[in-house]
């Protein structure tokens, strides 16, 4: 949503340098170009009604009802805030999902961004291979949410897995991981942790913007490498990592297909994977309670504007942007 | 991290100072490699797997069958009722359609945000740049009940809820990323076109959609690994064994947990991922600077 305030200067900027010359006409042809533009924009508008919008509301008012697909339109039974309530008082497996959820987020988004981060400081100062690579470690990205993946990734860490067969070259006796209810979920972290590709990409294109004169004067100033990372890099890259937090954190809250497979659509074991989309859809589409399954999806997306605007609000404090170039 | 911090333009130093520079990039180049390794060993194993007989599955520690098994591939091709082959053409035609439909609808409309001006584009830019952080799932239960309600869900063709939405440009990634594309293209251009008396939409057909072609195809090659990859909505919406997708089709190897059934599954991961990995083969560069276009320059 902030990345709105970071666009409209530029918006602003071509409303100003792209009004043509004095030309006759020129009042007709923007009343055509103002036509034209609702002309192009008409596919969008109509999916923002039809497919976001409508299904939004829709949505905020099945979460008041105990709706199930079965019960015709005018039966439907408006029950105030019972959905809430028993979310947010008697309904011990929801608190679970949160619980897993933000724990999930809490320890792999950071890792997976310090990984990120650390490999892209190895990699710009390569100078050689540095494409290739860049590309290998990228491809996990590419393939790491796939259910062909996941499938391999819960195989890994089953019994007899590489996982265990890797511990066995230290006389390490495993076990199987993802049926463990204490590791499932660790196992899935490390999956996430995997697809450190995507966010090391973002960070390499950033290092390669810091100007390098701002180490030349480090230098100068006595400034050693701990310094130099702290004083120059670390600021210099905030913008790069504040884009990559928020994006990671709003991934990490979402994650469905790997839990999914690991559990067989339950959750287990133990409700140890009970991400908060999987447990959306276990009400929504095999208990069929969209009415509450609805309330959840209004308190997460909730949820998810609130972490932004925290995001968002802190960032002042910690993001350094430099003046006057917003490329 | 201590190690890793940016080059510095080498300082005119003597020969001592460049061999221990020396040792520092060897020892850099062997935790990259390492690195490397950790990366790729599971996908390594995945493939050595998929080759292994079901003797070696539980007996073969090291990552490479002793000897090539291609049988794993014929089996689970027939592994169920349906041929997976029908599930790979689903899934090709649901992507394939994903893409034309993303191209086009996303092309439109970052045209009207990118260079027509009109009444309200900042506010409706706004709500576009919105919903890019509006999670799916949160639409999913509405969306489903609507989609329903037309007959839509199980109808006669069953992908209509998983195309219409992409037709109707709801996929603002791309509408975004095509936006800042376009804001790269000269303005001259488009004034030259427009003195030789071109309307809006002659400046779209003539000049902006030939000159978009980097970002067409950027946007074409992320919605197919995208498509091809993505679960949720397919999982919520296909419920004909024959209508299914790969990734809906692969989750059924769950359910036969026997050991047999592990490389034929394995086999078919290999199978269902090698589209994904040609893509990555051929336009490596690409989907990295589309990442890039697409995250940064905001």
């Amino acid at each position: 949503m902030a990345l709105t305030t970071a666009e409209s200067p530029a918006v602003r900027a071509t409303e100003t340098a792209g009004i043509p010359t004095k030309r006759r006409g020129s009042r007709r042809s923007s009343r055509r170009e103002g036509i034209a533009g609702y002309v192009f924009l008409s596919p969008w508008l109509l999916g923002l009604m039809g497919i976001t919008a409508i299904p939004m509301l829709l949505s905020l008012y099945l979460s008041f009802t105990s709706y199930d697909v079965l019960t015709p339109w005018n039966e439907v039974e408006w029950i105030g805030l019972e959905n809430y309530r028993r979310m947010f008082t008697s309904d011990l497996s929801y608190w679970h999902s949160v619980q897993v959820t933000v724990m999930f987020a809490l320890i792999a988004v950071p890792l997976k961004l310090a990984a990120a981060l650390g490999v892209a400081l190895l990699l710009n100062r390569e100078r050689r291979g540095v494409g290739l690579f860049r590309g290998f470690f990228y491809l996990p990205s590419l393939i790491g949410g796939s259910v062909a993946l996941a499938i391999v990734w819960v195989a890994m860490f089953n019994r007899d897995g590489a996982f265990n067969g890797f511990l066995h070259l230290f006389g390490i006796e495993g076990k199987p991981w993802v049926n463990d209810p204490d590791w499932a979920l660790e196992t899935l972290m490390v999956l996430a942790i995997w697809q450190f590709g995507a966010p090391m990409v973002i960070f390499l294109a950033g290092l390669k913007q810091v100007p390098i004169e701002l180490y030349e004067a480090a230098a100068v100033d006595g400034a050693g490498r701990w310094r130099q990372f702290w004083s120059v890099t670390l600021p210099m890259l905030s913008p790069v990592i504040f884009f990559n937090l928020v994006l990671e954190t709003i991934n990490g809250f979402q994650g469905f297909t790997a839990a999914f497979v690991l559990s067989n659509g339950t959750g287990g074991p133990i409700d140890s994977t009970l991400m908060y989309t999987l447990n959306l859809y276990i009400k929504g589409f095999t208990e069929y309670e969209m009415g509450y399954a609805s309330a959840m999806a209004w308190v997460f997306l909730i949820a998810i504007a609130l972490i932004t605007a925290v995001f968002f609000s802190t960032g002042r404090f910690w993001v350094h942007y430099s003046d006057g170039d917003d490329r | 991290m201590a190690h890793s911090t940016v080059v510095l333009r080498p300082s005119p130093a003597g020969r001592p100072a460049r061999l221990a520079r020396h040792g520092r990039g060897l020892g850099r180049v062997l935790v990259l490699l390492a690195i490397l390794a950790i990366v790729l060993y599971p996908l390594v194993w995945m493939v050595g797997t998929a080759f292994k007989s079901p003797t070696e599955i539980v007996s073969n520690v090291s990552v490479l069958p002793k000897e090539f098994t291609p049988s794993n591939f014929t089996e689970g091709w027939r592994h169920f009722d349906v041929n997976f082959g029908r599930f790979f053409l689903n899934s090709v035609m649901v992507a394939g359609l994903t893409v034309v439909a993303n191209a086009t609808s996303c092309l439109v409309t970052a045209y009207a945000f990118a260079r027509l001006r009109f009444r309200l584009r900042g506010f409706w830019f706004a709500i576009m740049i919105g919903t890019l952080l509006l999670p799916q799932h949160v639409l999913i239960v509405p969306q489903f009940i609507l989609f329903k309600q037309f007959d839509w869900v199980g109808g006669p063709w069953p992908y209509l809820p998983l195309i219409v939405p992409q037709v109707l440009a709801t996929e603002a990634f791309f509408v975004f990323l095509m936006v800042q594309f376009m804001r790269g293209i000269p303005r001259e251009l488009d004034e030259a076109a427009k003195i030789d008396g071109a309307s809006p939409y002659g400046v779209f057909w003539h000049v902006i959609v030939p000159l978009s072609r980097p970002a067409l195809v950027t946007t074409a090659i992320f919605s197919f690994i995208w498509t091809w990859n993505e679960f949720f909505r397919q999982l919520v919406y296909l419920s004909d064994l024959e209508d299914y997708t790969i990734p809906v089709a692969m989750t059924l190897f769950i359910d036969s947990t026997g050991q047999s059934a592990i490389g034929p599954m394995f086999a078919m991961s290999v199978l269902s991922l090698l589209p994904v990995f040609l893509f990555f083969l051929a336009f490596q560069r690409l989907l990295v600077e589309g990442i890039n276009t697409a995250g940064l320059k905001g």
